[in-house]
């Protein structure tokens, strides 16, 4: 693995599977009695929230703590970053308070990988979500929870068919996904209205459709994305009613996905808007779920970037060939 | 499968000797626990954990009973984590009615250092409270650097730390052996 994870596309197939497998175990130590693990004791894991964030950020949090990390939450609203301060002297700052990783979430796409690749700073970086840009943690829960369902341990996803409806312009979420799930060997296929796709999608590794009636009954998974009301700053479709319309997701249309299909949402939802309450509360959508794995994830991605002296190394290597490899 | 040495290493336990031992072992495990009723195996990844299964075989052949089996994967609690890049992670696999208050037998192949049964205690109390613990090992080369000692060994085998010893186990390697070779390069990087 690279030493920041600042992109799907950072990960090879093997990285990915490496992450993914390492959350399954990651997952069962929230079942044992005492959740926490002392591997990275005594390590600083610094979480840079210059945007709003909940779910992502507490879920980092518990990640690393449970994972005995000491974690320093750094957000820009009440801190210096809103009297002025600059990105690199935020960063030169934690440098000197000795951050073994950085988790950054950003308004601006890039300033994750302006922090990681600008020598401000020495530990890894990891991308917590960056403008419209990517969200690499939030696609590997959801191919996490989509392996889960849909083809097993140690798997990946080949020739699944996934579904991402919605506001794929704005989305991080659905960019990350796009590569990682593409990594995985899955088929995606992306529906939206033409105006909240971004230029450029069709030399992305997916198809495009403005259907999603045509495409509901051959998916094995439908992913609903959030409409970024604060990112909407012109007139991306007519009326919310429309929009909700031709792409919500609802009973009715629930009912045309496959027995086995699942419904994700990476939240927070607009209830009515792209989803409506009825599949948002039906036992087939996985939002909660995808929370719950987003610290297992998590904890899998600190793991392999600071577990070791270096990140691991994803060569498919069985763990103790002999007793001699150390005791 | 890890350094050959400049002479071919040779066996020291075939698979008739292993099988002959493992039924040994099995049979000092219900000697002294006075039966197996609360006993749970434990094995250290990989090949421990199949030793675990045969043990757990050979005891309820033994006591009619059946022996809850499971894995313990140890590598999050290694003192030597920063020596290395992060290491994939194996399976740990606890029986369902837990650990506490019971006899947990720990079952690895090689015991060596005994680093990794120090990480395996760390681990086993995080997940419960056992009423004792036990190590049973195939091999006990020697050489240890921690006060850890084993209730049931395989066989004892003097080593030099230029010696390696390798377990082959059927399901992992294709057959049942343990070999003694000579590495090369120091022992210093062990």
């Amino acid at each position: 693995m690279k030493r920041h994870l600042i992109s799907a596309a950072d990960l090879t197939r093997d990285d990915a599977l490496l992450v993914l497998d390492t959350a399954e175990e990651m997952a069962r130590v929230a079942d044992r009695p005492i959740k926490k693990l002392p591997t990275l004791r005594g390590r600083t894991v610094v979480n840079l929230f210059f945007e709003d964030s909940t779910r992502t950020r507490i879920s980092f949090e518990a990640a690393a703590k449970r994972l005995s990390a000491d974690v320093i939450n750094f957000s820009a609203k009440g801190s210096s970053v809103s009297k002025g301060e600059s990105l690199k002297d935020t960063a030169l700052t934690l440098e000197a308070m000795g951050a073994d990783a950085v988790v950054i979430r950003h308004h601006m796409s890039g300033a994750p990988h302006r922090l990681a690749y600008s020598d401000w700073i020495g530990g890894s970086v990891v991308n917590a979500g960056d403008g419209t840009h990517e969200h690499p943690t939030q696609a590997l829960l959801d191919a996490f929870t989509m392996r889960r369902h849909l083809s097993g341990p140690g798997r990946d996803l080949a020739g699944r068919r996934i579904t991402i409806v919605g506001d794929v312009l704005h989305s991080r979420v659905a960019r990350s996904n796009v590569l990682l799930l593409g990594t995985l060997g899955a088929e995606v296929t992306l529906v939206a209205p033409p105006t909240l796709l971004p230029i450029g999608v069709e030399d992305w590794p997916c198809e495009v459709s403005y259907d999603l009636d045509a495409v509901l009954a051959k998916s094995d998974a439908v992913m609903m994305l959030r409409v970024q009301r604060e990112r909407m700053n012109a007139a991306f479709f007519p009326t919310e009613r429309e929009y909700s319309r031709r792409y919500g997701l609802d009973g009715l249309r629930m009912a045309a996905l496959p027995e086995h299909a699942v419904v994700m949402h990476p939240g927070p939802m607009n209830r009515g808007m792209e989803i409506t309450a009825e599949v948002a509360d039906s036992p087939r959508c996985t939002a909660v779920e995808q929370v719950k794995n987003g610290v297992s994830i998590r904890m899998a991605v600190l793991y392999l970037l600071l577990g070791g002296a270096e990140p691991a190394v994803s060569a498919p290597a069985p763990a103790r060939t002999e007793e001699n490899n150390q005791a | 499968m890890g350094t050959i040495g400049s002479e071919p290493s040779r066996p020291v336990l075939e698979a008739p000797d292993i099988a002959r031992v493992l039924t040994r072992i099995a049979h000092e495990i219900v000697e002294r626990a006075k039966g197996a009723d609360d006993v749970v195996l434990l094995g250290v990844p990989t090949r421990g954990v199949h030793l675990a299964r045969r043990l757990a075989d050979k005891l309820d052949e033994i006591t009619g009973g059946k022996v809850p089996v499971g894995s313990l994967d140890i590598t999050m609690y290694r003192d030597d984590l920063r020596l290395r890049p992060a290491r994939a992670l194996a399976r740990t696999d606890i029986p369902a009615d837990g650990v506490d208050g019971r006899l947990v037998v720990l079952v690895d192949d090689v015991l060596f250092s005994g680093r990794t049964i120090r990480a395996a205690l760390d681990a086993l109390g995080d997940i419960g409270r056992p009423r004792a613990v036990q190590l049973a090992v195939l091999v006990d080369r020697g050489h240890r650097e921690l006060p850890i000692r084993a209730d049931y060994v395989g066989k004892n085998i003097p080593t030099s730390l230029r010696e390696t010893v390798k377990v082959h186990l059927t399901e992992e390697d294709g057959r049942d052996c343990v070999l003694l070779g000579v590495r090369d390069g120091s022992p210093a990087d062990e």
